[in-house]
């Protein structure tokens, strides 16, 4: 049995340097006993529930809602409708960047998408809330909806995701195409898709005069405080979110809804708190969703097989009121060395929920699409996919020129191929087989991912017990942030992780930037490294000045910090240790801040990625079309790796998202009424653990001088990119058959005869 | 419409309560108990989240009216953490890293106390089989599952540890 | 979720005279009606637990080798019976690759043969469903349908039945034993689903107030134990309905066919037993050309409803390969994965 349990210094065993090791997680305990508080665990004294109804048609007016039946069943107290909603001090219609999107808080009643909230119930029961919503009945003037390519409305966009620009051409794309030998060219569609976090969207608001606290999952704190305090006219300082725990979030927990908003204005109204929990359906539509995209690659290449053109665009589906489309062509753009690359996209508005972002934005959905492509050129060019990538390896940035700050992907094609035994695999399709008789193939992708740093700050506390407090507003929705950050910062510190407490996940504490985007490790971990830094100057400044000091005198030489001790750097012998130093000092703590961000010069001087290359075995039934993915290797390069076990984690897990994106997820619209008819996860499959196969992610050490003073690079999201190629291109080479859209359905893989002759018929 | 006295022990203890019809035992749990560490993902059966155990087997307890449990034995993840320290199980995920966002945690942690009280030295197939209706959207399935055989080896050799 | 009351009853005839009353509704584990009561597609005003009717949660074996299931029986206690899955291993297989291991624990067999479309359109309240709303219209029809039935469809509805279990209940000759306000009756249970025709919503066999208190299997269903599977398509590997299933049972001796029985699932409303394609084999030697005609046969007046044309050509298939591994024998321990076509959890070897 284990010892007492103690939070937050995790027990673990240590060897050598804390950053590198795989410490057990913080939040361990907590999550393990049930004890960790998700935001619709909190329960204040006369806390109101809150619940939405939504529209039930995509397009149109209600014209009618029951007020009166909803609020005369017992136990309702209000219900928020256009008719009178408080007004708001920024109009809703109007973006906030950078990051802004249009949210849906009953401005008028326009419906412009199914499961828009259309009126807010709020009761003494969340059953009372419940059926009051039901009784509202309302009733539409119903336009028709536009839904797809056949009747959404096409435009010209100057930027996709936020704020990436829309076209970006390298070379004369019409001259590359044109000294090709052949040239590969295909459409491919990639379908909605739907964060669907465990946890689903919840907050509980209570106001106090003009400040505010909201118990949220939240991965922007800072932000969405400025946000919370530009829609309710307060100083953003009256904005308190706690967010210890994120029950995942995968990008839709970055970005303000409507939902939350009306319920916080609710619980300005009634004076009282106010929670508010969706369902599981009503996540279908105004927190976020990866936008359906239909995609044509144009792939020319020489004799060689080298590629003389790169053409992507990419027609991107977003709603009929706001702006993000996945920025898919760029993923195109920092990965094959090609003459002349050209990756475009347009919009398409659908009477849908805003698209935003959702794990790996752009890149997930280009990328899959990008692989199978290469992997058809390839083919073409009659060369294995590897030795075509191979060919095609961009030593610098392709149309920048710029050097990359590091890239190993040589390495990871190398790695990769070697633990999964690439070599040898035939050319042509439908070759192997098991001792089963199922068709067997191999197919391989390229992952890569750009690396954001947002700007963040941190405090770092020594104290006089030779401990230290670390904090920073960051948020961990599973990636296991408390964790690396406070190894991060005990680094710094010169400390044992176990040494070091992290308060995080409050946004009263210094801005920790955003949890997204892969960058958080790196920008709230080079905040907090830089916060123990200046903690260290200050202590160290301390020591050398006091003639009672073994250090006295040691400014110009300088100490170092280590194991608890500032030592003399030119003599090992002459140290002394943070408690000494603060007890003479008389002091009971010394403070270290600091803010941290890119240096602008470093991104102007280097192309800066993550890098990676996955390699998948499917079989599938010959007769049935039956898809299993059994192995999946990726090798991935990602600078500096603060701790291993998380950092695997983080690769399954977008390695498992891939299998999802290949083979499962999809979200279903009739396409007569904008109605989503798998709005749940019952007929909305991600997968189960029996989906998942045999796991392999190998961390291929690189060490990064330029991309941030820790070496750094994102890991939350490059796992997704690559396989999802990689297993199309997997389930070409068991088949024969290039499915060009995804998720890859039974009936797509029927094309062939039946095999009733094979092993299966005995 | 007329609410009903159902009798439960809930984590061994006894408690009578007024329900009103069609109440599940996750709104019990969680509105009227204060145990929230069942957690609510989907409300319909298909995600395995809210799991606890009734009489000793799994159940989904927001698919449960509480009416048709009368007299039930319930276990939830607050039952299970012994008052000091920790489950032998819930130190298996805690030193396996089977925890991410941690929100389906509660959920496989009762699925595997389910499984191990039946079935002490399962292969890793009965484990996938045991916790296929549990989703993990983090995906972390593999170390869930080296975690729940981890836990099935350290309740063993604590169990040889005592008969010795 | 509607308001409703709720009646307790303690025995049969209890249960069987408030269910008399218009709007009424047996429920026994709930994990079907109450789903339909949260999305509103079901909204009983009287809701009858019969979870407390005493002798009803019992498996007896009867003496001529056939088997009682009380109504109450849990599917995974059917399905980890002993003796059960040795004398019926495809019903057991069925049981096991449905939904589950928490939703099996509290399922009951009468629940699960009484169990709803899982059709979109049937929980959509805001869309247009003859088998919800009688009369109302079919937005299934010309909507997202590539899941639909291929048989036994009408214009009016198009939905399939769900359930696995019933699927070789259907093809061993299951017998329902159903009391109601007029006695007891035995209700085949190939007949006990309708076919939608113009009246969808009238869903099974059973009269007002009718419950289902039993299910049997004949004796003579135990002569396939030796060969019988359960094949079923899906879209994850577990916890997913079928696209399309089938359960086969044999009996051979040296090769020749004494004996076929075939049913499909996921294909029409009702779990389809496929007669004509059982007769078709009987007597002959069992080969993958007898097995394709079969299929071929079975599949004979299938239709596709919408984008669904892919189905009949799965359904054939499936037939022929359930047909094939029956004939391979049933396994001796339940697979890992009950039902799939794959032989193990290929791959699952853990690497690290």
């Amino acid at each position: 049995m284990s010892s007492e349990i103690a939070f937050p210094s995790p027990q673990h065993r240590r060897h050598g340097s804390s950053a590198g090791q795989p410490l057990t997680r913080r939040d361990g305990v907590l999550k393990v006993t049930g004890r960790a508080t998700y935001a619709a665990d909190n329960h204040p004294e006369g806390m109101l529930y809150a619940v939405t109804a939504v529209s039930s048609i995509a397009r149109g007016r209600v014209t009618a809602l029951d007020v009166e039946a909803a609020k005369a069943h017992p136990g309702v107290v209000e219900v928020l409708t256009p008719a009178n909603r408080p007004p708001l001090s920024h109009d809703p219609d109007d973006k906030i960047p950078p990051f802004g999107f249009r949210v849906e808080v009953l401005q008028d009643d326009t419906v412009r998408y199914v499961n828009q909230p259309i009126a807010l119930v709020i009761a003494e029961t969340l059953e009372a809330a419940t059926e009051g919503a039901a009784l509202l009945n309302p009733q539409y003037e119903v336009e028709s909806a536009r839904t797809g390519l056949e009747n959404g409305e096409r435009f010209d966009t100057p930027a996709v995701g936020v704020g990436a620009p829309s076209r970006t051409a390298y070379g004369d794309i019409d001259a590359g195409l044109a000294a090709a030998v052949r040239v590969t060219e295909a459409d491919y569609v990639t379908p909605p898709q739907y964060h669907n976090a465990m946890e689903p969207h919840a907050v509980v608001a209570q106001w106090d005069g003009d400040r505010v606290t909201l118990d949220m999952p939240n991965q922007a704190l800072a932000l969405s405080c400025a946000a919370y305090a530009a829609y309710f006219g307060i100083p953003a300082g009256n904005v308190l979110i706690r967010s210890p725990f994120l029950g995942g979030g995968f990008g839709s927990k970055a970005i303000l809804n409507g939902p939350q908003i009306l319920a916080i204005l609710a619980a300005r109204m009634l004076d009282r708190p106010v929670k508010l929990a969706l369902t599981r359906a009503q996540m279908y539509g105004p927190v976020g969703h990866r936008g359906q995209t239909w995609q044509k690659l144009r792939l020319g290449t020489d004799g060689e097989g080298r590629l003389t053109a790169l053409h992507h665009h990419v027609l991107a589906a977003t709603s009929s009121f706001d702006e993000f489309m996945e920025p898919a062509a760029n993923a195109s753009l920092p990965l094959y060395a090609s003459p002349a690359i050209l990756a475009e996209h347009d919009g398409l508005r659908l009477d849908t929920g805003t698209p935003g972002p959702m794990r790996a934005p752009g890149e997930a959905s280009g990328s899959a699409v990008l692989e199978v492509a290469m992997d058809e050129a390839a083919i073409a060019c009659g060369m294995d996919p590897l030795e075509f990538r191979l060919a095609n390896y961009a030593e610098t940035e392709p149309g920048t020129g710029k050097p990359f700050s590091s890239k190993s992907l040589r390495e990871c094609y190398a790695e990769g191929a070697k633990r999964f035994g690439w070599s040898g695999r035939p050319l042509e399709p439908r070759r192997m087989r098991d001792e089963n008789g199922f068709l067997v193939g191999w197919g391989m992708g390229t992952a890569v991912f750009h690396c954001p740093h947002f700007p963040a700050e941190a405090r770092a506390t020594l104290r006089a017990d030779g401990t230290a407090l670390v904090e920073t507003a960051g948020a961990d929705m599973g990636q296991g942030a408390w964790t690396a950050l406070a190894q991060i910062a005990a680094e710094a510190l010169g400390l044992d992780p176990d040494q070091v407490e992290l308060h995080s996940g409050i946004s009263s504490l210094p801005d920790g930037g955003i949890a997204g985007g892969s960058g958080h490790t790196a920008s709230a971990g080079l905040a907090l490294h830089n916060a123990g830094v200046d903690a260290i100057a200050r202590l160290a400044e301390l020591a050398t000045a006091d003639p009672a000091s073994p250090l006295f005198g040691a400014g110009n030489i300088g100490v170092e910090a280590r194991s608890g001790r500032l030592h003399r750097r030119d003599d090992e012998g002459r140290s002394e240790s943070y408690s000494e130093i603060l007890a003479r000092a008389g002091q009971a703590e010394v403070v270290g801040t600091a803010k941290a961000a890119r240096d602008p010069a470093v991104a102007e001087a280097h192309a800066l990625f993550s890098h990676g290359a996955v390699f998948a075995e499917v079989k599938v039934d010959p007769d049935l079309g039956q898809v299993r993915v059994t192995r999946l290797v990726g090798a991935f390069a990602a600078g500096r790796i603060i701790n291993p076990r998380l950092v695997r984690s983080q690769y399954f897990g977008g390695m498992i998202w891939g299998i999802s994106f290949a083979l499962q997820e999809e979200a279903v619209t009739d396409r007569r009424t904008g109605r989503i008819m798998n709005a749940d996860l019952a007929e909305y499959h991600v997968p189960v653990n029996a989906d998942v196969p045999s796991l392999d992610a190998i961390l291929i050490p690189e060490d990064d001088p330029y991309v941030n003073p820790l070496g750094v690079k994102g890991v939350g999201e490059i796992g997704i990119t690559g396989t999802v190629g990689a297993i199309a291109n997997a389930v070409w080479h068991a088949t024969g058959v290039r499915v060009r859209h995804f998720p890859i359905r039974l009936e797509d893989l029927l094309v062939n005869q039946r095999d009733v002759t094979s092993a299966f018929g005995n | 419409m007329k609410h009903s006295v159902v009798s439960l022990t809930i984590n061994g203890a006894e408690r009578q309560m007024l329900v009103a019809p069609g109440s599940t035992l996750i709104d019990v749990l969680r509105e009227s108990q204060g145990l929230t560490g069942t957690r609510r993902g989907c409300e319909q059966g298909a995600c395995g989240t809210c799991t606890v155990l009734v009489d000793g087997k799994t159940a989904m307890s927001c698919m449960l009216p509480v009416e048709t449990i009368e007299g039930a034995h319930v276990e939830t993840i607050e039952g299970l953490t012994p008052p000091q320290g920790l489950h032998p199980i819930q130190e298996a995920f805690l030193q396996g890293f089977a925890t991410q966002c941690g929100f389906c945690t509660s959920g496989m942690i009762m699925v595997a106390a389910a499984l191990l009280a039946k079935n002490p030295n399962p292969s890793r197939e009965d484990v996938v089989r045991a916790i296929s209706g549990n989703i993990c959207r983090c995906t972390g399935y593999e170390a869930i599952i080296d975690a729940i055989l981890d836990a099935a080896v350290r309740i063993r050799s604590a169990a040889h540890a005592e008969a010795a | 979720m509607n308001r409703f009351d709720y009646i307790r009853p303690v025995s049969v005839p209890e249960a069987i005279a408030a269910a008399a009353v218009p709007g009424s509704a047996y429920l026994a584990a709930g994990t079907n009606l109450l789903d339909l009561m949260k999305v509103g597609a079901s909204r009983p005003e009287r809701v009858i637990n019969i979870t407390r009717l005493p002798g009803l949660d019992r498996i007896e074996w009867l003496p001529d080798g056939g088997v009682r299931v009380g109504t109450l029986v849990r599917n995974s206690d059917l399905a980890y019976d002993e003796r059960f899955a040795k004398t019926f291993p495809v019903v057991a297989e069925a049981l096991l690759s449905g939904a589950s291991a928490q939703l099996r624990n509290a399922a009951t067999v009468g629940g699960n043969l009484m169990q709803r479309t899982r059709c979109a359109y049937f929980h959509d309240l805001a869309g247009a469903c003859n088998r919800r709303e009688p009369g109302s219209g079919c937005d299934a029809l010309g909507g997202e349908n590539r899941l639909q039935a291929v048989l036994g469809w009408s214009e009016h509805c198009i939905a399939t039945h769900p359930s696995d279990f019933c699927v070789p209940l259907a093809a061993l000759d299951a017998i329902v034993e159903v009391e109601g306000p007029h006695g007891g009756r035995e209700i085949a249970l190939d007949t006990l689903h309708r076919l939608p025709g113009a009246t969808p919503e009238q869903e099974t066999a059973l009269l007002p107030g009718e419950l289902i208190v039993a299910l049997r299997l004949p004796a003579e269903a135990s002569s396939f134990s030796r060969n019988a599977r359960y094949i079923k398509l899906r879209e994850r590997t577990s916890y997913a309905f079928a696209v399309v299933s089938a359960a086969a049972a044999l009996e051979v001796e040296g090769g020749t066919i004494r004996k076929a029985r075939i049913a499909l699932g996921g294909v029409a409303a009702k779990p389809w037993r496929a007669r004509e394609a059982e007769a078709l084999l009987e007597g002959k030697q069992a080969t993958a050309q007898a097995f394709a005609e079969a299929a071929e046969l079975a599949l004979a007046e299938a239709r596709p409803s919408g984008d669904n044309a892919f189905k009949i050509e799965l359904a054939h298939r499936i037939v022929t390969r359930a047909l094939s591994l029956a004939l391979e024998g049933t396994p001796q321990a339940m697979p890992a994965l009950p039902a799939s076509p794959f032989p193990a959890l290929s791959g699952a070897n853990h690497v690290i």
